[in-house]
């Protein structure tokens, strides 16, 4: 068995070259003007499709192959920073992140699916049962601060309920609103303007956003009575919301009333919308997101749940609403993450959502650095890499074995950081952008100041 | 979601919320009103169907018992849900597989005795395939508890669920390669006979020549040996737990770890001990689920082992006639979901028992309130 040298030092350098990147992009991004800013994303975008669309000498610097390994690494970056939120930043170990990236991935494959078949339901069925519930979601939350201490399984009902009746009426709307954009999608031979190109595009994103609220409306309804339990109850209890959603998924045409999704076989014919550029802005959107969610006060909040709830309570945060408030933001960001890796893939089976698969966010997690941003980026490009490019080739030479052998080296190496590393490989350090924003020192309590001894009295 | 603190609760108190407990109530109330109809329904329209699909949930949830007993006590002495069970559960299985098939180990007595009646070589060779697993199982267990977790032992929780979480995967992909077990679905070959019985105006063996009329109910002795072994760990444990000073001393470690270590108790030697009893049960299951279903591979362990942990924490974790109780309750779930919804829906059911039961009862039938957090 010879192993090619070149190519191991050649992914090497291109795993390096990657983190350099992210840090780059991170650096550039933390500049104080805007123009600065844009620049830096622009530049960070066309330095990757530089290196995939010119081929000094024949050979291309990121095969197809590669960039297929980036995209899936952006998705897993937006997947795995909804999981730092929650497990790293917040403190709650979550297993369900693999069931709202699944719950993404089909709701916006099932609305572009429709679309290019003449079915606008889909979009709006979806659209108006997220704002519906949206709104029912908040009145009943309304009408429960009035009251102190109510039980969970309560408010939990008046949830359940008031999300069936707005969904049945977005139904009925839907299909009304359906007969009369239907003209409009025109016949077989001649389509009409809702099939143009531009108007794909815009049903796209519209489909990945709606995707990420509804997987962040099925965490809330989710997580209001399961955040209630300990540490490890609620990882089982997440892990067994994967389960469940995956069980679902395999009978989506039997048990639940969505034909196209074809249960087990998976569903195929999602219109291919996407190239890594739609990964890429998506993945900033929920950075920038992220980074100015947990640089606010909430933010702070969030982080304080983590480091002692009992001292949290006592400062007056409330935590129940906290711990939900991360849990939903994570799957969003999980959803959006599905939403756009349906689009690019084209195919959803159920398998690629099984919890099994569902362990690597949490291992992408674990190894950049709970409660580090910058690890997890780091993490998922370099992990993704690292194990579906360099170590796929390495141990293809293996033969069939290949994969199994990876899910064999890598609870060893997950053991191990537990082991002696147990903050992650980066531990809690940030990087440009995502570091703590610059304050003027009138306004700064400590830092400067404090390090002078304070003047005697 | 603007307001990240709790309204300040002055004079203006707000109204009550235990006034509101009667939606969640009744909402529950509902849900099981609902089972009781889809059950009382298919008893009243076949009731030979019906008990022939509690049979077959009794069997599965005799299996789920023994490897619940070891999720359970494992929790309740080191707080710590050992993931890597179900997969020790998967190696009995294996292990027994290769003592039948390559090594012919369940009919050793008629290679040594040549005088023996087949029935006491039959009964033997079973129990040594039995024995020889139970006894791989312990002693990977042992390993597994010094490697892997007794490091983390004063780490947080969390680190060590996701060592076990590795441990797990470890064990199900190394399995899966070709030259330890295999990726594939096994076939495996039983040590004995299925003999199967039928009911009706009396018991009837079945054979060649009489085979079970339409409508009777069927049993063999698979079912029977799987719930003799599992009703006689269940006395056993109790025995061990009760009436032995291993016993007490587990007991002592599981109330109080620092207090029983300065009463001069070998803390480290009870939690190996505890481990390699779960894992010799487990093993035990493995063996007879491999029997009963007759077919094994790598990744056997993680569903039924997930749906006996659910058993455990129905049944109050910790408590070891909580999991006997709740792994038969998580069987008959099981197969009554298979008999009457639809075969994919019963790993669905299984874990919506999980949270409605963490929601309803988190401590679980049997389980007294946490003293104090851990």
């Amino acid at each position: 068995m010879d192993i090619n040298v070149g190519f191991l030092l050649i992914s090497i350098v291109k795993i390096a070259a990657l983190v350099a990147w992210v840090y780059g992009l991170l650096w550039g991004l933390g500049r104080d003007s805007l123009s600065t800013k844009c620049v830096a994303v622009v530049a960070a975008f066309g330095v990757i499709q530089l290196a995939i669309s010119v081929a000094p000498g024949g050979i291309q610097i990121f095969s197809d192959f590669d960039s297929g390994l980036l995209f899936q690494a952006c998705t897993m970056a937006m997947v795995a920073l909804g999981l730092n939120l929650i497990y790293g930043f917040n403190g709650q170990f979550s297993l369900g992140q693999w069931g709202f990236y699944g719950i993404g991935a089909y709701a916006a494959a099932d609305i572009t699916f429709r679309w290019t078949n003449g079915d606008a339901r889909g979009l709006l069925v979806v659209g108006i049962g997220v704002i519906l519930i949206g709104l029912v979601i908040l009145g009943v939350r309304r009408f429960l601060q009035q009251y102190t201490g109510v039980p969970v399984m309560s408010a939990f009902t008046l949830y359940l309920i008031g999300t069936v009746a707005a969904g049945a009426v977005a139904v009925v709307i839907g299909d009304l609103g359906h007969t009369v954009v239907a003209p409009l999608f025109g016949s077989q031979g001649a389509p009409g303007p809702l099939h143009s190109p531009l108007v794909l595009q815009v049903v796209f994103c519209l489909a990945v956003l709606l995707a990420g609220v509804v997987a962040a409306e099925v965490s809330f309804l989710f997580g209001l009575p399961v955040l209630s339990l300990g540490s490890d109850y609620f990882g089982i209890a997440t892990l067994g919301f994967t389960i469940v959603i995956n069980t679902l998924m395999v009978n989506s045409d039997t048990i639940l009333p969505f034909p196209e999704m074809k249960g087990g076989r998976g569903m195929i014919g999602i219109p291919k919308l996407t190239t890594w550029f739609w990964a890429f802005v998506f993945l900033l959107g929920v950075i920038v997101v992220m980074r100015n969610l947990l640089q606010s006060s909430t933010g702070r909040a969030i982080l304080s749940v983590r480091e002692d709830e009992t001292a949290a309570k006592v400062m007056g945060i409330d935590v129940a609403n906290n711990k939900l408030l991360a849990f939903v933001v994570g799957s969003l960001f999980a959803g959006i993450g599905g939403g756009v890796y349906a689009h690019f893939i084209g195919f959803l089976s159920p398998g690629t959502f099984d919890f099994l698969v569902g362990f690597n966010p949490l291992i992408i997690v674990v190894f950049g650095g709970l409660g580090s941003m910058t690890g997890t980026l780091a993490a998922s490009f370099g992990w993704t890499f690292f194990l579906e490019g360099l170590l796929r080739v390495i141990l293809g030479q293996l033969g069939t074995e290949a994969p199994t052998w990876r899910f064999v080296l890598y609870p060893i190496a997950l053991l191990l950081l537990m082991l002696l590393r147990p903050q992650g490989l980066l531990g809690t350090v940030e990087w440009g952008f995502l570091r703590a924003p610059w304050v003027p020192s009138r306004f700064r309590t400590d830092g400067n100041k404090a390090a002078s001894p304070p003047p005697a009295a | 979601m603007r307001s990240n603190t709790a309204a300040p609760a002055g004079p203006m108190a707000r109204k009550p919320g235990s006034r509101l407990g009667w939606i969640g109530k009744s909402f529950l109330g509902l849900l099981g009103l609902l089972t009781a109809f889809i059950l009382v329904r298919n008893l009243i329209h076949d009731p030979k169907l019906f008990l022939q699909i509690v049979i077959s949930g009794l069997q599965l949830g005799f299996v789920y018992a023994l490897i619940a007993l070891g999720y359970t006590m494992v929790y309740g002495i080191v707080r710590l849900i050992n993931f890597a069970h179900g997969d020790v559960f998967m190696v009995g299985a294996f292990v027994s597989f290769y003592a039948v098939t390559r090594f012919q180990l369940h009919v050793w007595p008629a290679a040594v005795f040549p005088q023996f009646p087949d029935a006491l070589v039959v009964v033997i060779g079973s129990l040594t395939v039995m024995f020889l697993s139970m006894v791989v199982c312990m002693t990977l267990a042992i390993t597994i508890e010094r490697v892997a977790y007794k490091p983390l032992r004063d780490a947080p929780r969390i680190a060590a669920l996701i060592t076990a979480i590795g441990v797990s995967f470890f064990l199900e992909f190394f399995g899966a390669l070709s030259f330890v077990f295999s990726p594939r679905f096994i076939p495996y070959q039983r040590p004995f006979e299925v003999v199967t019985w039928y009911i009706k105006d009396g018991v009837h063996l079945v054979s060649a020549t009489d085979a079970p009329p339409d409508g009777s109910i069927t049993f063999s002795n698979i079912f029977l040996l799987i719930a003799l072994a599992s009703v006689l760990t269940q006395v056993f444990l109790q025995f061990l737990v009760r009436r032995t000073k291993i016993g007490k001393a587990m007991r002592a470690v599981s109330f109080d770890k620092s207090a029983a270590r300065l009463m001069g108790i070998n803390v480290d030697q009870v939690i190996s001990f505890t481990f390699a009893v779960g894992a010799g049960f487990a093993g035990l299951g493995g063996v007879l689920y491999a029997i009963a279903y007759s077919s094994i591979w790598s990744q056997l362990g993680i569903l039924p082992g997930l749906k006996a942990f659910v058993a455990a924490v129905l049944g109050g974790i910790g408590s070891i006639p909580g999991a006997f109780v709740g792994a038969l309750i998580m069987g008959q779930a099981e197969a009554l979901t298979m008999g009457y919804i639809s075969t994919p829906m019963r790993d669905a059911v299984a874990f919506t028992i999980l949270i409605l039961v963490l929601l309803v009862r988190p401590t679980g039938i049997f389980g007294e309130p946490e003293k104090e957090k851990a």
